[in-house]
């Protein structure tokens, strides 16, 4: 045989594709809608931390190229919109167009009320929500065509405290933004201190509005500022709510005493993160690098384990309707094999994506909950969030 | 007479080295060094620094050098065992994971798991062949034993392409579940066998028909499902009809009936079992456990652990010089 040369690289290229259509089944075209709401992206309190660009999007389209190579060995061809509001549009109508046009699988990056608000349709459709956190939206206000990619806050805060548990760090306090979602988050953070054992001694709230993020020596004052607000009763552990980067940031070697800040900052519990390269997720993480030219956030994501948990119910039914994807879904054939070690599935009780949750400093992966003795006769991922009797899902 | 002694002497050296003296390499993918064991005492005699990330590695024929994918540097690279020194590297593509030999040694097949790439070396030249393009992170090749065949699997794809060898195309593809790792022709050449690592099953295809003809499923009492990954399979050539199966997390290597396809047994071994490798008379099996950091000695006959050996860290590929 001769050495490479460019014309063997096409014929094999071609031979690819021939043999991919050599296999072909019929034709199945899949649409996905990528449907958003312009947000206002955060400036990150950190000056490392760069706005991100088509968070989410970039995650989703990584998705469909993985999920395409599949589809083109198998004839089927898989096809995505993006469809982004404006920060005040009528989202329902939008929604409803496109049913109306056809469109039956939905990505969803929206908050709760939003996703609520198209779920109360009732169509023939399914939606992956990639952005909402609310526990409401997976209890009280489940929907059963509404899969959720992205851990719950329960999730997140069990995740975290288990760690602490593990390494008896049993005493915290907890510090809470003054938003909604901060709220919410030291909800969850305090039902899984109360479920795993760990004492919450005091509790504090940071109602300080931000001013500039950036100012010139606004280090003196944090200096000044922070051990006053951190003058607590002993503790192991300063936990923070502060899920829109307002003040947390600033909490970490300037607390009163000498103690790890864990949360939203410090160490956090997060779906995805640079710094977790294991189980092959080296690759994942350079291919998305290569494709948006920047890190895989938690958003992009749950956006790309959407378009591949769509691609794998198609590949394996060969359908793309969804209550016949939702059936497999929901059933143990459905794998997802998402770089963290274990198979990604479905609770069947509220269409959570189970998975294993990151635990991780600034600048490396320290674990991954669940963490070893927290038993679970079923799934040890069922340790995190609400578990099925635990929740009060009707009709998903 | 001088004869007679010189037979003697020679005889009498020969007895000074054991008949089946064989010697293990280990890969240990976190320390950047092959871990040498001896066959017999199954001590570590030496240990050989490498490149960066070694994982998969396989022996030249004569049993002169190992083929090292150092993965993180994007070669092979070639280990001469006399001398113990890398003496050359070869051309690979980026991110070299698993390989196998041809049976003339003049050709190595090599998965690129970061490039979408099956890369084709011919070993005498040192230069790249030819690049196959498969699906995303290719990951498991296995050749035919008649080497006509080439097997690669796609890890994200969740494909195995058979490649014919003469044409170095790509002839079929079959789905399977989630995550497949290492492809294994059967020595009659009829099956193939992939294990999925995150589908938790063992693909049995048909190699002519190249249909799906059974999966293995696997449970293993008190262990949650989700640890059961399989990964490294070998199939015994010795008649005793026997598979072995490597099970990741679980920490369990499987036994498997090959004419019934039943899980016979489970052994313990250590945490993150990846690769498998017989001992030359297939009397033992020696398995990488990565996060035990240790290398498992199974006796076959027995079906019985003996021993545990201690090598570097994240020890993943195996390969065993008669």
């Amino acid at each position: 045989m001769k050495p490479l040369s460019l014309i063997q690289s096409i014929c094999a290229i071609v031979a690819l594709l021939v043999s991919a259509a050599s296999i072909a089944q019929t034709k199945l075209e899949v649409d996905i809608v990528y449907l958003g709401r312009q947000t206002q992206t955060l400036k990150p309190l950190s000056l490392l931390d760069t706005e991100v660009e088509n968070n989410g999007i970039s995650g989703s389209m990584l998705g469909l190229n993985d999920t395409q190579t599949t589809g083109s060995f198998l004839n089927h061809i898989y096809r995505m919109e993006q469809v982004i509001v404006e920060p005040t549009a009528d989202l329902v109508s939008t929604y409803r167009n496109l049913v109306a046009a056809g469109k039956k699988l939905f990505i969803a990056d929206l908050d709760a009320a939003d996703i609520e608000s198209i779920a109360a349709l009732d169509q023939d459709v399914l939606i992956f929500s990639i952005r909402a956190k609310d526990d409401i939206l997976r209890n009280q206000k489940c929907h059963p065509d509404v899969f959720h990619l992205p851990p719950s806050r329960s999730m997140l805060a069990d995740a975290v405290v288990q760690y602490l548990v593990w390494k008896r760090w049993n005493k915290v306090v907890l510090v809470t933004g003054r938003h909604a979602g901060d709220r919410a988050y030291a909800t969850a953070l305090k039902r899984a201190a109360g479920r795993f054992g760990l004492k919450i001694v005091q509790e504090k709230n940071w109602t300080a509005v931000p001013g500039a993020r950036r100012t010139d020596s606004g280090h003196h004052s944090l200096q000044q500022e922070i051990p006053v607000f951190t003058q607590f009763k002993d503790h192991d552990v300063l936990l923070v709510a502060d899920e829109q980067d307002e003040f947390g940031e600033y909490l970490s070697y300037r607390t009163t005493r000498a103690r790890p800040v864990a949360g939203t900052q410090g160490l956090q519990p997060t779906s995805w993160h640079r710094t977790q390269e294991q189980w092959g997720a080296t690759q994942i993480q350079r291919r998305f690098a290569k494709l948006a030219n920047r890190w895989m956030t938690e958003l992009d994501y749950s956006a790309w384990a959407a378009v591949r948990s769509f691609g794998e119910a198609v590949t394996n039914t060969g359908s793309n309707e969804p209550e016949v994807l939702r059936e497999y879904l929901l059933s143990k054939r459905f794998k997802l094999a998402g770089f963290k070690g274990a198979p990604l599935t479905f609770r069947n009780w509220n269409g959570q994506l189970r998975q294993p949750i990151l635990v991780v400093g600034p600048r490396m992966l320290v674990t991954v909950s669940p963490q070893a003795g927290f038993l679970h006769q079923h799934s040890e991922l069922d340790t995190l969030g609400f578990d099925k009797p635990e929740s009060s899902c009707q009709g998903f | 007479m001088n004869r007679i002694w010189i037979v003697m002497l020679c005889a009498m050296a020969g007895n000074i080295q054991p008949a089946y003296a064989y010697t293990i390499y280990v890969s240990n993918e976190k320390d950047n060094t092959i871990s040498v064991i001896d066959g017999d005492s199954l001590e570590v005699t030496d240990t050989i620094e490498v490149g960066e990330r070694p994982r998969g590695i396989v022996l030249s024929n004569d049993g002169k050098y190992l083929y090292i994918c150092a993965s993180d540097d994007d070669h092979i690279e070639v280990l001469d065992l006399q001398s113990k020194q890398v003496i050359y590297n070869l051309p690979s593509g980026p991110d070299p994971e698993l390989m196998s030999l041809s049976a003339d040694g003049s050709l190595l097949f090599v998965a690129n798991e970061d490039d979408n790439m099956v890369t084709v070396i011919d070993t005498v030249q040192r230069s790249k062949l030819v690049e196959i393009p498969v699906g995303i992170e290719p990951e498991g090749i296995g050749l035919s034993p008649d080497g006509k065949w080439l097997v690669s699997t796609s890890e994200t794809t969740n494909m195995a392409h058979f490649i014919d060898t003469a044409s170095l195309k790509i002839i079929d593809n079959v789905l399977v579940d989630a995550r497949p790792r290492v492809a294994q022709y059967t020595p009659d050449g009829k099956e193939v066998w992939v294990s999925s690592e995150i589908g938790g099953t063992v693909s049995i295809i048909d190699a002519a028909s190249r249909e799906i003809k059974h999966k293995i499923e696997f449970a293993v009492a008190g262990l949650r499902p989700e640890s059961i990954q399989p990964v490294g399979i070998k199939i015994a050539a010795d008649g005793s009809n026997k598979a072995y199966i490597a099970l990741g997390p679980s920490a369990r290597v499987a036994v498997v009936d090959t004419t019934s396809y039943a899980v016979e047994k489970y052994l313990l071994v250590g945490p993150r079992v990846w690769n498998l490798e017989f001992s030359p008379d297939q009397k033992r099996l020696f398995t990488t456990n990565g996060v035990g950091g240790d290398v498992s000695v199974i006796d076959l006959q027995k079906q019985k652990v003996l021993k545990s050996i201690k090598v570097g860290r994240l020890p993943w590929g195996i390969a065993v010089n008669p």
